[in-house]
């Protein structure tokens, strides 16, 4: 038996050469495993285009400014700023910077732990109809004349009512539980998506037409406030549970059969997954909107530098998925005159950068 | 320790085996033998609690596990299908830790101790070196010794595995019964699925021929798995040959072509 041994071991030396340095430049990142020390990178990054966005914009603010204006809310600094400043930073730039973040973390997230559960990197957080049930719900309220925070609320309503009816329709199927979803969803997203055409169809061509395509196009440009708060209660509702059941998503990515016979209850951690997200993503599509790529693009670049482990892989996400998207709108907001549409930027760089993304991994 | 009663099991309604009863013990190791399509695969799936039985009950030192909730079942019984891979590239090391789950509180992740089990499973089947490699990267081998290795971090009483020497080059396929071989002597019960006759004779304690929707159970194999037996479950021509080595009876099946 001792010859059948090293028959194996004979191995060691060949496959420890292979791919010698793509595990050198992961190792960097990862070297302490689960240390959270990775990601301190990505919280610098987010910090810095974080104050750099509030020096984007037509009314130029510099930092030493910027850093006292934010301060005096913490520290008793003395006023050497105009009233203009305050109201520019905390009414204007404040809560649009807040929504890139909340809007970009919230949609990465979801993608994330999508991808994780249908054992697919191709996934994105539309994937169960959520974006097509908004839709739906928007471009109605916009129809009805509804104000905007009709138009939100039936955004969200639609988003949830979506993917529940997938879900629940999905469930009534003697399949495999994981195509089930993807064709239920498919199937529903499309209806929704008709029923969009069909409202843009007898729309008023001056001025509700451009508002439903506008809306569809996704942006942030009309965010308030009190969009913030609303926000931010169901995406962090959505967001806790799942840092929380971090390390049962690293084995609700592998197979079915393996992951039940290493004790997961699949079907209660997929049922908690699919409410989180479709939570968080009916809330961001609320207020911005239809912005696609995000969702798909960030897990990727994140497993590339921290690896698949959701440990690792959901503060990452949300740290990048919040950069990503407040450049994004940085640059949507000062390249032109008129602001363009954060879903075409999104997909015009997303999709490229996909591409790189993909040859790079091809050739490591 | 685990008895099959009167079990059912099939797809849907319908029966792929009927009445099926056996008993495993402690450190047993049990070949299931069967052309392809018998049914080999449902009877572990359905052990392990991926089918529902239709009729039956498998029972654990006298209590029926049928309704044990996955975690319970986990620390039981560990499974190794008979492919398996990752989409995401996680690392051996992690690969192992997830056999730790079944012991992690609802939303923790695995301690400093889950991680020194895992890393003494490692150890203990000498592929501490991989910890760091991606597993979707290893040879069919090395992730097939991985998957053990994953199965002891388990730390159940039964380890049931689909086809366990499918795909490895002949020095693997006998590196991997020498291990199982050992996990059995630990008391860890090996219930395995195999297309080789050889594997009852080497190693079983015990043999299930499945065929036709039945399943006979052979106790001993070396002894007791006659040809007759082997040319009816094949249905084909073959020849047992016996031989002594280092006082040792060695059976093996001649194909007749």
């Amino acid at each position: 038996m001792t010859s059948s041994l090293r028959t194996f071991n004979f191995l060691e030396p060949l496959s420890e050469g292979k791919n010698n340095e793509k595990e050198w430049t992961m190792d960097i990142l990862n070297r302490k495993g689960r240390q959270y020390r990775a990601i301190y990178p990505f919280i610098i990054i987010l910090i810095g285009i974080f104050l750099f966005s509030f020096a984007v914009g037509r009314y130029p603010i510099d930092i030493i400014t910027l850093l006292k204006v934010l301060g005096s809310k913490a520290f008793p600094i003395e006023k050497t700023w105009s009233d203009t400043v305050e109201v520019v930073v905390f009414q204007v730039r404040l809560p649009r910077i807040m929504g890139a973040m909340l809007v970009g973390s919230a949609l990465s997230l979801s993608g994330a732990v999508y991808q994780g559960m249908f054992k697919n990197p191709l996934v994105s957080p539309d994937i169960l109809g959520v974006s097509a049930g908004a839709a739906f719900g928007a471009a109605l309220a916009i129809f009805l004349s509804f104000n905007t925070a009709g138009i939100q609320l039936m955004a969200f309503c639609f988003g949830i009512l979506a993917v529940a009816l997938v879900y629940f329709i999905s469930q009534r199927i003697k399949a495999d539980p994981l195509i089930s979803l993807v064709i239920i969803g498919i199937l529903i997203g499309s209806i929704f998506n008709s029923f969009v055409s069909l409202i843009k169809y007898m729309a008023d061509t001056e001025d509700k037409l451009p508002a439903i395509t506008f809306w569809l196009m996704g942006s942030l440009s009309g965010i308030m406030p009190k969009d913030i708060k609303n926000i931010s209660i169901p995406i962090l509702l959505g967001m806790a549970p799942l840092f929380l059941l971090r390390w049962d998503l690293n084995v609700l990515s592998l197979d079915e059969d393996e992951a039940k016979s290493l004790g997961l209850d699949t079907g209660r951690i997929r049922f908690i997954v699919i409410i989180c997200s479709t939570l968080m993503t009916a809330a961001a599509v609320s207020v911005s909107g239809i912005i696609g790529w995000i969702g798909l693009v960030i897990p990727h670049l994140g497993r590339l530098l921290v690896g698949p482990d959701y440990r690792l892989l959901i503060p990452t996400t949300i740290l990048l998925g919040s950069s990503y998207l407040l450049l994004i709108d940085n640059i949507a907001r000062a390249l032109t005159t008129v602001e363009i549409p954060l879903g075409i930027l999104t997909s015009l760089i997303g999709a490229p950068f996909f591409i790189f993304l993909l040859l790079n991994r091809g050739r490591s | 320790m685990l008895e099959v009663k009167a079990l059912s099991c099939g797809y849907g309604e319908e029966n792929i085996l009927e009445d099926v009863n056996f008993t495993v013990d402690s450190g047993d190791i049990v070949c299931i033998l069967g052309s392809n399509g018998s049914g080999k695969s449902t009877l572990i799936k359905t052990i392990i609690g991926l089918i529902k039985p239709i009729k039956g009950d498998i029972l654990v030192e006298g209590k029926s596990i049928l309704n044990w909730p996955w975690k319970r079942r986990a620390q039981l019984i560990s499974y190794i299908p008979q492919s398996f891979n990752s989409t995401f590239q996680y690392r051996v090391k992690d690969i192992v830790l997830m056999g730790r789950t079944s012991y992690l509180k609802f939303a923790s992740t695995p301690s400093k101790e889950d991680e020194r089990i895992a890393e003494e499973a490692l150890e203990l089947l000498r592929i501490s070196h991989l910890k760091d490699k991606i597993y979707s990267q290893l040879s069919g081998g090395e992730r097939q010794l991985v998957k053990i290795a994953q199965a002891l971090a388990q730390q159940s009483k039964i380890i049931i595995m689909d086809e366990p020497t499918n795909n490895l080059d002949f020095g693997n396929q006998m590196v991997m019964l020498k291990h199982l071989k050992n996990c059995s002597e630990k008391g860890i019960t090996i219930i395995m699925a195999t297309h080789l006759p050889e594997h009852a004779f080497l190693y079983g304690s015990k043999a299930l021929l499945v065929k036709n929707g039945r399943v006979a159970e052979i106790e001993k194999p070396s002894e007791n798995l006659k040809e007759r037996d082997l040319r009816e479950l094949y249905d084909v021509d073959l020849e047992l040959v016996e031989f002594n080595l280092d006082n040792r009876n060695i059976k093996m099946c001649l194909p007749l072509i």
